[in-house]
């Protein structure tokens, strides 16, 4: 537990001090959510039960910074460490294995969660958003979104090879995985094969969650179906990282 | 109770021999050098040691535990200082090391490490503002701010312009009079000469030879003496410099000649080194 508490405050500084990381996948959502809440924040949208714009767009960058922090930023992160060697060297230390996952984690979680408050009170200020309601429940939906998407993170580094990759591999995933979901527009002007990738991707489980919680006030137990999916592809991600997580750079 | 002690070691990776049955023993307090060219098992043999690489057969204890089942009690006794140097770009040199210190259970203070590896006025620099011999020299300070009992050095000083190499030795040499057990890997002569006490010289996974430097350069190659008589060089090789050097000058001073272009060699590790690897000198 000592250890844990060492380590997470190093991670911190850590986050911190990476601009490229807090750029890309800190900063870029809430640029996003000014940009298109300035759009169209003020129109209704019929198809989603009349809701204003933006208030269905802060829940969109709310999963997009989920995925974009907890999946892709974690991502890259353990990548870089893995193939300059930082992983190797941490497992000459006594630090746990288990200390340092969590505490990785959990500087994730923090810096998920500031991103959360930043596109609330902006919500507030530029768009007048009400605070949300449900607050346990959005709570609790954030907290298992962001760890199953952390999880699949991890497992997606057992398949990445080189740190230059990293980058690249994850954008390739994350970036359309949010626009398929309904990140940034409703799903319901996709044509329908998109409609059948997104029926199968984590996020969109998560942002109906979230605009359940959000926009119509339910709690998250009236959503027991996307729920366990999500969960199910967090548990996905886990497996892939036991199974192939490696310390050590891919050789050769 | 040695140190570490290694008995018909072996590791393939496939088809390749890395290491192919080793022995050895490094006492409490000494510095063991492993020498060899590359490819000649060093770092396979120190990844083992050191608990990276699961071992094909034989024994091995590291401080009395077998590595591969170490955790991290026996991790808190021991430093470690790969091939290169892995680190985080954005810390600066004493927030690395408070954040190792961390780790261990008894770590040394960071200013006396700081100053100990020689960076004291780079103190507060990010590693991505620093010069590969100073990203080395935090490299060794990380492996020695949790005060370990042993520490492993995988070519401490490949890569380092002379000067650099010189303050490096200087540092190792402070740990020793510390106290503390050294294993390091080094295909450089000069570097095992000045550092170790004891040296293996591992080839194609083989120690072929093993001593303390001094001994190991007169037990395998003769006293060379050479001179020049009636224009000709003379080479003589012998194991008896002192009788054979006495004969020749009293003959000569008898017949009132000067031995022309006296040398008498002592082979360096050097030759010893190029024969043992199978290299041809000059």
């Amino acid at each position: 537990m000592r250890l844990f508490r060492h380590e997470l405050k190093g991670e911190l500084l850590l986050y911190v001090r990476s601009r490229e990381l807090a750029f890309f996948t800190f900063l870029f959502p809430i640029i996003l959510f000014v940009l298109l809440g300035s759009s169209y924040g003020n129109d209704r949208i019929k198809s989603e039960g009349n809701v204003r714009g933006a208030n269905f767009l802060e829940a969109g960058m709310i999963g997009y910074g989920a995925v974009s922090i907890a999946f892709a930023g974690l991502a890259i992160v353990l990548v870089i460490r893995r193939e300059s060697g930082v992983l190797k060297r941490l497992r000459a230390t006594p630090l746990p294995a288990p200390a340092y996952i969590a505490a990785l984690l959990s500087s994730f979680l923090a810096a998920f969660a500031v991103e959360v408050l930043a596109i609330i009170l902006l919500g507030r200020v530029l768009f007048d958003i009400g605070a949300p309601h449900r607050i346990g429940s959005l709570v609790l939906i954030l907290l298992l979104g962001a760890v199953s998407f952390a999880g699949l993170g991890i497992g997606l580094t057992a398949l990445i090879r080189s740190a230059e990759g990293a980058s690249a591999v994850v954008n390739a995933i994350y970036l359309p995985v949010s626009f398929i979901a309904g990140a940034f527009f409703s799903q319901h002007s996709f044509p329908e094969f998109i409609r059948w990738i997104a029926a199968v991707l984590p996020l969109t489980y998560f942002l109906r969650v979230v605009r359940g919680v959000m926009l119509h006030g339910n709690e998250i137990w009236a959503y027991p179906g996307s729920l366990a999916i999500i969960a199910a592809w967090g548990v996905l991600g886990v497996v892939l990282a036991i199974r192939g997580f490696r310390w050590e750079p891919v050789e050769g | 109770m040695s140190a570490i002690s290694v008995r018909g070691l072996r590791k393939s990776y496939g088809p390749l021999h890395a290491v192919s049955g080793i022995d050895f023993e490094v006492q409490p307090g000494e510095v063991f050098g492993l020498l060899g060219p590359n490819g000649a098992g060093k770092t396979t043999t120190v990844e083992i040691l050191e608990g990276y690489r699961k071992r094909d057969a034989g024994e091995v204890e590291v401080l009395g535990v077998d590595p591969a089942r170490a955790g991290g009690a026996w991790r808190d006794r021991i430093g470690v200082v790969l091939q290169s140097s892995a680190m985080y770009q954005t810390l600066s040199v004493t927030e690395h090391l408070r954040l190792f210190a961390g780790y261990y259970s008894k770590p040394r203070p960071v200013d006396e490490v700081v100053e100990l590896v020689g960076l004291g006025e780079k103190r507060d620099e990010v590693v991505r503002r620093l010069s590969g011999g100073q990203r080395r020299r935090l490299d060794l300070g990380l492996a020695l701010v949790g005060d370990p009992e042993l520490i492993f050095l995988d070519e401490p000083t490949t890569g380092f312009d002379p000067h650099a190499r010189r303050q490096a030795w200087e540092t190792l040499r402070s740990l020793r009079n510390l106290g503390k057990t050294i294993v390091l890997t080094t295909h450089y002569l000069d570097e095992a000469e000045q550092l170790a006490d004891r040296v293996a010289v591992l080839r194609e996974g083989e120690i072929v030879a093993a001593g303390p430097p001094s001994e190991l350069s007169g037990a395998v190659r003769a006293t060379e003496i050479r001179y020049r008589e009636n224009g000709r060089e003379v080479v003589l090789e012998t194991d008896q410099p002192t009788r054979v050097l006495n004969e020749l000058t009293s003959k000569a001073l008898a017949e009132n000649r000067e031995l022309e272009g006296l040398v008498v060699t002592r082979p360096t590790l050097e030759d010893v080194y190029l024969d043992l690897t199978g290299k041809e000198s000059e």
